[in-house]
């Protein structure tokens, strides 16, 4: 590892740190379409991740969530450099590691592991758990005291496996126990800061549970910072100090929990909090709002004009298609609670006079007044 | 919290009234490794017009279940035991041809990835026409026009033009629409709706699912509503039946079983399950181990391995002795009554908060 | 749609026309002298002159590439008189032109190839279905046992034992012999009924597994029991959702046969002693009369060429996914 990547004491556990592990700046990545006859040429772009600003402190964990095609897990493989960006600046640990090449790359590569979604490809078959555990160390040269075997089974250990299991295939194990793997594997050069791209969400409830436990045992014990991907509102506020809510490539409200989740102000984080399905288990949880949105996301070959969501925004006015709202510290939101919108919602997540409907089916058959509102 | 029932099986069973009910059902698969008891004695029943959750863990049998309820099952490799009394008809024992007329008429379904669950091959309007044309006898200028009908119902724009699309000109939520109405078609009396949101994005899921909430009132259809997704079922039905390893082991009102779950199973699931209202500084409670092989499965009660309050049953009850389920209100579990509430009161509900 | 097809046939122009030039220039790798070969053994200077004048050698490299490429769209004159479109050459060994014999060639080889394919498309699809339909009972364990037996036998093997029995020990069939369909249609189809026979049995052996497997798989597929949960029959679902999904593995693999089957049935035409395509192609390599082989390898080369775009036309046909994208 080299020395001037080591970072400076760490923080303790729950401590959110002032300092930067990782900065993103307007980061930003274009998947080109290419079509046309007879020369095929650029005819566009998937636009994926779009002028993404983004920090992970030390020890931090940042949760980014999102619907499919917002860009998440797009914006994670381009801070792991498993993606190219088309532009801006990823900075980590005072390094600009945008364009790094694979020799630059190097001593940061160790620093930062990723784990996947599915432990069921992202495990070579053929190989032991052993060996799978101990390759990134052999890739990287490193040889901790007492010997790799050795690091192998404390890791296996660390994560709640038996380390006698040591020698074991992957498909003798069970889903949960293999994202478990996933994670010793991700743990065996001591990173620094670990992309977690939707790491529980093949797995059963009673399982997802005992996994997110285990990345938050990691993230305490060990200091290392997150960023969390998932589209679960629920797991993802549960795991993270820190939430950003992406939305067609855009990061549209960043936040600490508390703002996100209790005093949110973009419409669409509304939206999305208003849409998870709780367990009704006081009637508590039915106070909250409802609102209903219309239709699916649309493209991000050609996303709306200025604000991207004033397609589906019950709040749209002339000014959202013309202009981008900046993402700003807007009046009433506490230090480093951002958002990107013009016509803000107020901070409160419970039941309005009138729920927002923009379904026109439902709104139809709601107005007939033979349905009763839920 | 609400007030606690105190005894189980106070609530007296629907029995012959209910529309559905089935009764000690047992499903077998022969596979190269064994018998796979995906169903092992499970019974419950559907009222008229309401809505019945069955939740679950993958391998729960929860889509096994109503795959037998509907014959969808392979007969070559599977033995089903037991009675499905659809008004009385026992479809266990029903032909084939008879089945067929059940089928997409008084019984449909919605699949859980409408694109994997429509054929790519022909047209959204065709494949909603189809069982009107066949049930019905209608023509087919009036099937199309029926199919129109339905698209705008489940409010898909310009029904007119996009009936003749085919599904992956859709989007995913369209999709499930269009599957949606490819079931209420022929205004059925039961409509099986297995995981229908989980390929959804959660905006879309909460529309499909008031959706479907408002489509029930106006077709009046009771809904077998499958998913492992307790918010889902919270929002969406009006009973519940909890399985595990083939079996149920808690049944009630969804307002009772998720108020005062009284089967560790249950309590485990509510504990593991992070909720946007729950805490945030003590960590999940997750239920220890893995779910069983129906392979092998465990003897006496199927949760044991994985109970943490089995010490509390006096002997090896747990391990030997299968738990009945009660009618109405009831748990499979061998801890009395009092100890159910003083555990869940005592040691549960404060997890919850 | 139509933007497709013209995209299709533009690039199937460009690799012909790529084909035709790697064949040109591979023939003049070939360190030989045409003129000489064509000549004989005992030549005198002036008739390898000729030969060579005749046969155009004389020329420079890129007139005679020219000459080559310009004759197969529009004709050529050589001093034996004027060779019409599509001219692929003389013949060094007979002095026909290239064309003309594989002209005369193809009703042979057409003729083999349909009647095969009827044969074994009837038979293949057919039992494979009937496996499909009645899988894991006796009769898809008969049909697919005796589709794996039949696809390991081979048509030099399977002919002469045909012909044996037919045709030596009991006489009642006479060998296989070409005749000409427009004129004596009842003596054509005799003449190549045992060839087709030999040839489709190995074709229907495979056409019989493969329809089989990928109906057996659509079987499973979501879309087709969704189709069972309407209420559809059985049959129709067979026929309407799994048959539909089964049609492109089936065309693919159908594509090349047949293009490979238009382009020569070797084994079968030497197994019955009969003079298509197939049997040209070997002659010509044989005899090193390279103006026969390079015509014979751009008449498949077209056929390839077509197919293809035959079986990406019927991809769009069974699939909107395809055709509408």
């Amino acid at each position: 590892m080299s020395d001037n990547l080591t970072l400076p004491a760490q923080q303790g556990p729950t401590g959110a740190s002032t300092e930067a592990l990782l900065k993103v700046e307007g980061l930003t990545k274009h998947f080109p379409i290419y079509g046309g006859f007879p020369i095929k040429r650029k005819v566009g772009a998937v636009q994926a991740v779009d002028n993404v600003d983004l920090t992970v402190g030390v020890g931090e964990s940042v949760g980014l969530v999102g619907e499919s095609g917002c860009g998440k897990s797009t914006t994670g493989r381009l801070i792991t450099r498993l993606l190219e960006p088309t532009g801006g600046r990823i900075e980590y640990a005072g390094q600009d590691i945008t364009h790094a090449k694979r020799k630059q790359l190097a001593p940061v590569r160790s620093e930062i592991q990723m784990i996947f979604q599915d432990p069921y490809s992202s495990l070579n078959p053929r190989q032991t758990v052993g060996t799978i555990i101990k390759s990134p160390m052999e890739v990287n040269g490193i040889n901790p005291p007492g010997g790799r075997e050795k690091r192998v089974r404390e890791l296996l250990e660390l994560v709640g496996l038996n380390p006698e299991h040591y020698n074991r295939f992957p498909h003798e194990f069970s889903g949960g126990q293999r994202q478990r793997i996933g994670v010793a594997r991700a743990l065996a050069l001591n990173p620094k800061l670990i992309v977690a791209d939707e790491p529980v969400s093949a797995l059963d409830v009673s399982i997802q549970a005992q996994v997110v436990n285990l990345l938050q045992k990691v993230q305490d014990e060990l200091g290392i910072a997150f960023l969390f991907i998932a589209h679960d509102l629920a797991v993802v506020r549960h795991f993270s100090q820190r939430v950003a809510v992406m939305y067609l490539g855009k990061v549209v409200e960043v936040g600490d929990r508390d703002s996100i989740y209790n005093r949110p102000r973009h419409p669409y984080t509304h939206a999305l909090l208003s849409a998870v399905p709780e367990v009704a288990m006081d009637d508590e949880t039915e106070n909250r709002e409802r609102i209903r949105l219309a239709g699916d996301v649309p493209s991000p070959i050609s996303p709306p004009s200025g604000c991207r969501f004033r397609t589906r925004c019950w709040k749209a006015q002339d000014k959202c298609a013309t202009e981008e709202p900046p993402l700003l510290q807007i009046g009433g939101n506490t230090e480093g609670h951002l958002t990107a919108c013009h016509f803000p919602e107020d901070p409160s997540t419970e039941a309005r006079s009138e729920d927002v409907v923009m379904d026109p089916a439902l709104k139809a058959m709601e107005n007939d007044g033979n349905v009763s509102k839920s | 919290m609400t007030t606690l029932t105190k005894t189980e099986g106070e609530k007296a069973p629907t029995g012959p009234d209910s529309f559905l009910s089935v009764r000690d059902l047992r499903v077998r698969f022969s596979t190269e490794d064994g018998i796979v008891k995906a169903v092992d004695g499970l019974s419950f029943d559907v009222e008229r017009g309401k809505t019945l959750g069955i939740v679950g863990e993958s391998g729960s049998g929860k889509s096994v279940t109503n795959l037998t309820v509907l014959g969808l099952h392979n007969p070559k490799t599977s033995t089903v035991e037991g009675e499905i009394l659809l008004e009385g008809q026992d479809l266990v024992t029903t032909p084939e041809k008879e089945m067929e007329k059940l089928r997409g008429n008084k019984v449909a379904m919605i699949f859980q990835d409408p694109l994997t669950a429509l054929s790519p091959y022909y047209t959204v309007g065709r494949q909603i026409a189809e069982p009107y044309m066949k049930h019905t006898g209608a023509s087919k200028k009036e099937a199309r026009d029926r199919a129109i009908e339905m698209l705008t119902k489940v409010g898909i724009p310009q029904p007119k033009t996009r009936v003749d699309d085919y599904p992956h000109q859709f989007s995913g939520g369209m999709r499930q629409r269009a599957m949606i109405a490819m079931a209420l078609v022929c205004d059925p009396d039961l409509l099986i709706a297995d995981e229908p949101t989980t390929a959804l994005d959660v905006t879309v899921q909460a529309q499909i699912l008031d959706l479907l909430k408002d489509l029930q009132q106006e077709f009046g259809s009771a809904i077998i509503f499958i998913t492992h997704d307790l918010g889902v079922i919270s929002d969406m039905a009006d009973d519940l039946l909890v399985m595990y390893s083939g079996r149920a082991v808690e049944r009630g009102s969804v307002r009772e079983v998720l108020r005062a779950p009284r089967h560790p199973y249950t309590w485990g699931l509510l504990s593991s399950m992070p909720r946007l209202g729950g805490s945030t500084s003590q960590p999940l409670m997750p239920i220890p181990g893995s779910p069983p092989s129906l392979l092998n499965p465990p003897s006496g009660c199927p949760f044991h391995p994985r109970c943490t309050f089995k010490d509390q049953v006096s002997g090896d009850r747990c391990s030997t002795e299968r738990p009945a389920l009660g009618e109405g209100r009831a748990s499979a579990c061998h801890l009395t009554a009092e100890q159910k509430q003083t555990i869940f009161i005592d040691t549960i509900q404060p997890r919850l908060r | 749609m139509l933007q497709f097809l013209i995209r299709r046939l533009t690039g199937a122009v460009v690799i012909m026309f790529l084909i035709g030039a790697f064949t040109f220039f591979l023939f003049y790798t070939v360190p030989q002298d045409f003129a000489a070969l064509s000549c004989g053994k005992n030549c005198s200077p002036q008739n390898l002159a000729v030969i060579r004048e005749n046969l155009g050698l004389d020329k420079p490299l890129p007139t005679q590439f020219w000459e080559f490429m310009s004759g197969i769209v529009a004709g050529r004159d050589f001093p034996q008189g004027h060779c019409s479109a599509p001219c692929l050459g003389i013949s060094f060994e007979s002095g026909e032109f290239v064309w003309d014999s594989i002209i005369d060639r193809f009703p042979l080889t057409l003729s083999l190839t349909v009647g095969g394919l009827v044969i074994f498309l009837i038979l293949g699809l057919g039992s494979g279905l009937l496996a499909a339909w009645k899988r894991g009972t006796v009769v898809d364990k008969i049909v697919s046992g005796t589709s794996i037996v039949l696809s390991s036998f081979q048509i030099y093997l399977l002919g002469p034992i045909v012909l044996g029995l037919l045709v030596y020990s009991t006489g009642i069939m006479d060998f296989p012999k070409e005749h000409s369909f427009t004129e004596e249609p009842g003596a054509w189809f005799l003449g190549l009924l045992i060839p087709w026979v030999v040839m489709a049995t190995i074709f229907t052996a495979q056409y019989t597994r493969m329809s089989r497997s990928t109906m057996i798989e659509q079987l499973q597929e979501e879309h087709v029991r969704t189709a069972r949960a309407k209420g559809m029959k059985q049959s129709y679902v067979f026929f309407r959702y799994a048959w539909r999904g089964s049609l492109i593995p089936i065309v693919t693999i159908l594509g090349m046969d047949l293009s490979a089957l238009l382009s020569g049935a070797v084994v079968t035409e030497f197994t019955f002693d009969l003079a298509g395509i197939g049997r040209l192609a070997v002659d010509s390599s044989l005899t090193k009369d390279l103006p026969v082989t390079m015509g014979v390898m751009l008449f498949g080369a077209f056929f390839i060429l077509l197919l293809n775009i035959l079986v990406d036309l019927a991809y769009a046909y069974i699939d909107p996914r395809v055709r509408l994208s």
